[in-house]
């Protein structure tokens, strides 16, 4: 092998890579928090009777299944960008991830439901509980034990899927930051591999705080 | 005119064309991915745990790095050891290795949901090891993981666009291909979308049904 690795400039340049990182996290957090708050309310339109916000809710999450990340983020960068909405990528990146999460979530979320007996919200309401009070107090806690894991896993691929930022442009992010560096010096081995390190401790730090969350909140 | 810049046929054509090398390097993904994805499986089921968490804890790092990040590196080692390969190759190699994690645990899961006394009885019967996971666990693992084998392919198809940046021209990058001509981005998007929807939605339906039926008997 003729190639010479130079892990210096990479180590100089690890605090930059680092406060992308944090970029990374923020982004992948919040896509996540408000995916979540809207899977629930599509979750929650598929189960009503109702069939324009069922049909709705459909349409929302069969697209956000059945096209790629990639393309869900073109279309906001790209498509709104065409018909006015001026977007800048992070928000491109923010919202395209949040419409994926959004869209997975609410599938995993409608099976979390139907994981709750009947008989519960039954009680709840016999014993004078509103409906929003038996949604908040009895059928979400249940739920969302019931659907934790996956939502862990969600959150796993919702860091990944920030990777793509880069490609609409994305400068901040830990790809973003890595990219800018690899197309300043041609290290490209040296720092995607350090990049892929850092993705990698991020999930795994994340996954065992997620085990611990669970073995905390969720023992009886 | 010929300067005129409007949807013709020939640009959907073109996106068609697109669609065809996403469908190319999917299939050839998840051909890799099948093939040692099972061959891992089963053994990450049966072997001691001095075999099977390494092969896991190296797979797993495939789960936990961007897709993105490992074409960059797949697509370095061709300049780094000067292998000149074509990057539809490192495209389908690095996909391969990544539907190979994932079919690996799907594969473990359904071995480990065929019944031990299965297995024994089959042993019993004097069936050796080799023909005991060919004709009798893996036809049944099979159709349990079948429908998650499916949710596998779909979202290595999905994970195709992202070969556009180490310059493959798929689907996705040949509908910014044509929209640098046509300049109506959000109509040629609409467009290369549907075409992503009909690749998967039906098939995706498919799954979801087999799910249910094989599930009952």
């Amino acid at each position: 092998m003729s190639y010479t690795f130079q892990w210096r400039p990479v180590l100089e340049s690890l605090p930059d890579m680092l406060s992308g990182a944090v970029v990374t996290l923020e982004i992948a957090t919040l896509a996540m928090a408000v995916g979540t708050v809207l899977a629930i309310l599509l979750a929650l339109a598929k189960r009503s009777g109702n069939k324009t916000l069922s049909g709705l809710a459909s349409v929302w999450i069969e697209t956000a299944r059945n096209t790629p990340a990639l393309f869900q983020i073109y279309m906001v960068y790209f498509g709104l960008g065409s018909i006015g909405v001026g977007i800048d990528s992070y928000y491109a990146l923010l919202l395209g991830i949040t419409f994926n999460n959004a869209g997975y979530l609410a599938e995993t979320f409608r099976g979390g439901f139907s994981a709750v007996p009947e008989t519960q919200v039954r009680a709840a309401r016999s014993l004078g509980m509103g409906a929003v009070q038996t949604l908040w107090h009895i059928v979400l806690p249940q739920m969302l034990r019931a659907v934790f894991h996956a939502m862990t896993n969600q959150m796993v691929w919702s860091i990944l899927m920030t990777s793509l930022g880069t490609i609409v442009g994305l400068t901040s992010d830990l790809t973003g930051v890595t990219q800018q560096l690899n197309v300043m010096t041609y290290r490209t081995f040296e720092y995607f591999f350090v990049a892929a390190c850092l993705y990698y401790l991020i999930s795994k730090i994340f996954t065992i705080c997620a085990r611990l969350c669970a073995w905390r909140l969720f023992r009886y | 005119m010929f300067f005129e810049g409007t949807l013709a046929w020939s640009d959907i054509l073109f996106l068609l064309k697109g669609a065809v090398v996403t469908i190319a390097i999917t299939l050839a993904a998840v051909g890799i991915g099948t093939l040692f994805g099972t061959l891992f499986g089963v053994v990450r089921a049966g072997a001691a745990w001095w075999i099977s968490s390494p092969i896991g804890g190296v797979l797993d790092i495939f789960r936990s790095v961007p897709l993105l990040i490992q074409l960059v590196i797949f697509n370095s080692f061709n300049s780094m050891f000067r292998l000149n390969w074509p990057t539809y190759v490192v495209a389908c190699l690095c996909l391969g290795v990544y539907a190979a994690a994932l079919c690996t645990e799907i594969v473990r899961s359904g071995v480990a949901a065929v019944p031990t006394t299965t297995r024994r009885a089959a042993r019993s019967l004097g069936l050796t090891w080799r023909q005991e996971v060919v004709s009798i666990t893996l036809p049944i693992a099979t159709r349990i993981v079948f429908p998650s084998w499916i949710g596998l392919a779909l979202g290595i198809m999905k994970d195709t666009s992202l070969v556009l940046w180490i310059g493959i021209i798929e689907l996705l990058r040949s509908s910014q291909i044509v929209t640098t001509r046509v300049q109506e981005p959000l109509t040629i998007l609409a467009i290369t979308g549907v075409i992503y929807f009909l690749m998967s939605f039906p098939i995706a339906r498919l799954g979801a049904r087999l799910e249910k039926r094989w599930q009952i008997q």
